[in-house]
């Protein structure tokens, strides 16, 4: 990619008049200039991801050191202003909320995906695709306002003892996630060759045959990056989920209402309970904890993400472009 | 495929002007940052006088009523208030970023020690009375409960209206966020009984809502709720409960009179905190809110006015 990149980069500059800046500055140096800012550019955002990991290290790690890990994640509840800091409740929440939105979003956003790509004539695609832009660009306090307003009774009304849920932010989120879903699952089916579907139908495939046994392994690597980075919005979003999950700190019972029960996420917590600490108190500690478990998740999910798509996937994307 | 057309832009035509253009901005930008924060905390003081207030949601609307009507008495103070509950409130007063700090509880000891610590002397003034409404679903059937009760209720050792005399139905848990100073207040004085040496908190399935607002729609749709928020906050859509100190006393309906003479079991103090003490504006604004015409927008919001000592 990089070679046939400079090539052209010379072809042209050679061929076109010469401009007053480019007889000041030879082209070398501009090369290096230029080559030098993206370099920074470059380093600078692992340069601030490292501080701001070392910011929660400094603010969260006492919580850490002074609190006793089986309290932590043991058997302790989290009620704070009382000393009672277990963040396992806080854990489940935000799993069973984002596992909830995965299981959702993810075969939805897949075949809407599919849909638009393979199957959808143009005129729909047209329709279809800015729609889905739209519900990209809402904010996510508006489809928690909507969640509070409209789901909540919904699923009260189904049965569940109060309609602030789980489920009822699993399914807030799953909105939320389904647009990254969609458009970068779809940019990875568009990135498939032509040649792979046409080849697939010339030796007799239906067009269901081509999609699943075809065009779905070839674009696998996208797909698991779409997935991903729908995780990721899903885990992180604060707002939505504040105001629809109920907030309460408890793992429900195992069972099958389980989802139907209200739970407390992670980041609820922070927001929730941030403006009140007063700074370097222990309770202000911890909720920076929370922050780093937070982080070590999201960034276990995005090292998975990369291994599952490393290697030999890799380099035929780069074949392809 | 797009990589030929972005390297054939760049070269094409003048590539310094990303160069120039990143240069440029920085050089507006980050001096704009140092100088900032200065000239704007600068400005209002020397134009009007600002006073920052800051803390209880119970006692935001009263605050704001306040600030309204003293724009009348002394145009020239102009008075800034938010909510977000009693323990941001003297979060923000112990950090040294607000004037008056609006707590519908006392501040803890530690508090105190905090806020010395970095050179703040809070004092204190009581500012109105506060009945705290115990409120269920107007569909259900029990109106009458004990202290007792209550705590068991919010402890979860009780789970069903019909171990308190009401339908075979689940009982929901709300209460505030436990930054509000109302929970605080409930969890001493209903949760443990005003026992000091009782360690109860909550159940685990308490809802924690962020709002008063909350709080209130839940138990408009929800038959089997029951939260508690300040008399000034109930609305028609909510049921209040009467509540006895013990099964021998009488069972007493929250409201401005039953609060003004003690005979309402849960009834607070409603505070507000100033970093030492007040000064020229924020004394007066404080004698105003505590003199006739502020305790009379007091009464006008639900609340329960001072009592002439």
């Amino acid at each position: 990619m990089s070679t046939t990149d400079l090539t052209t980069n010379h072809e042209i500059e050679d061929s076109s008049p010469a401009s007053p800046a480019k007889r000041l500055i030879p082209t070398e140096w501009r090369e290096f200039i230029i080559e030098g800012i993206i370099r920074v550019a470059g380093v600078s955002t692992i340069f601030i991801v490292g501080l701001i990991f070392l910011f929660l290290l400094r603010e969260g790690l006492p919580a850490f050191l002074d609190i006793p890990l089986r309290q932590l994640f043991g058997k302790a509840r989290w009620y704070p202003i009382e000393g009672y800091f277990g963040l396992l409740p806080l854990l489940v929440g935000s799993i069973m909320v984002t596992v909830g939105s995965v299981i959702i979003a993810v075969p939805l956003g897949l075949t809407t995906a599919i849909y638009l790509g393979e199957i959808a004539p143009p005129w729909q695609r047209e329709i279809l695709k800015p729609l889905i832009e739209v519900l990209a660009g809402i904010p996510s306090i508006v489809l928690g306002f909507l969640g509070w307003v409209a789901l909540a009774p919904l699923i009260q009304r189904f049965g569940a003892p109060t309609g602030l849920t789980a489920f009822t932010g699993s399914l807030i989120l799953a909105y939320m996630a389904l647009p990254t879903i969609i458009s970068i699952s779809e940019d990875a089916l568009y990135a498939v060759p032509k040649e792979y579907r046409d080849g697939a139908l010339a030796i007799g495939a239906t067009q269901w045959q081509t999609i699943w046994r075809v065009v779905l392994p070839a674009a696998k690597s996208g797909l698991v990056i779409a997935v991903m980075l729908g995780i990721g919005r899903a885990i992180g979003e604060t707002m939505a989920v504040m105001m629809v999950t109920g907030n309460a700190a408890n793992i429900p019972a195992l069972g099958s209402n389980m989802f139907f029960q209200p739970v407390r996420t992670m980041t609820a917590t922070i927001a929730a309970e941030m403006g009140e600490v007063a700074q370097g108190t222990l309770h202000y500690n911890v909720l920076f904890g929370i922050g780093i478990v937070l982080f070590s998740i999201t960034f276990g999910i995005n090292s998975l993400a990369s291994r599952l798509v490393g290697g030999q996937s890799t380099r035929r994307r780069r074949g392809q472009l | 495929m797009n990589v030929y057309q972005f390297g054939s832009r760049w070269s094409s035509q003048n590539s310094l002007w990303p160069l120039l253009l990143i240069i440029s901005l920085a050089t507006l930008i980050l001096p704009a940052c140092g100088s900032g924060p200065d000239t704007a905390e600068a400005a209002p003081d020397e134009l009007e006088r600002a006073i920052q207030n800051k803390g209880s949601d119970t006692l935001v609307n009263l605050a704001l009523a306040w600030a309204e009507k003293y724009r009348e008495v002394d145009p020239s103070v102009s008075i800034a208030v938010t909510g977000g509950g009693s323990g941001t409130g003297i979060a923000a007063l112990i950090n040294g970023t607000v004037d008056i700090a609006n707590a519908s509880r006392q501040m803890k000891a530690e508090e105190i020690a905090a806020a010395r610590e970095n050179g703040i002397d809070p004092v204190e003034f009581t500012v109105a009375i506060d009945a705290l409404a115990v409120v269920v679903h107007p569909d259900n059937p029990v109106s009458q409960l004990t202290i007792d009760q209550l705590a068991d209720i919010f402890t979860g050792r009780i789970t069903n209206w019909r171990d308190v005399g009401g339908n075979d139905a689940p009982i929901i848990i709300l209460s505030r966020e436990t930054n509000s100073g109302t929970h605080v207040y409930f969890l001493e004085e209903v949760v443990r009984k005003g026992d000091k040496e009782n360690e109860d908190i909550f159940a685990p399935q308490t809802l924690l809502m962020p709002s008063s607002v909350g709080i209130t729609s839940e138990i408009r749709r929800n038959p089997n709720a029951i939260g508690y928020d300040g008399l000034g906050y109930v609305t028609e859509h909510e049921k209040t409960i009467a509540v006895a100190k013990d099964s021998h006393s009488p069972y007493v309906r929250p409201s401005v009179e039953t609060g003004a003479d003690g005979s309402y079991p849960i009834a607070r103090g409603l505070y507000m905190y100033t970093a030492g003490e007040p000064t020229d504006v924020i004394a007066e604004y404080l004698d105003w809110i505590r003199g006739p015409a502020g305790q009379a927008i007091v009464a006008q919001l639900g609340f329960v006015p001072l009592t002439k000592e």
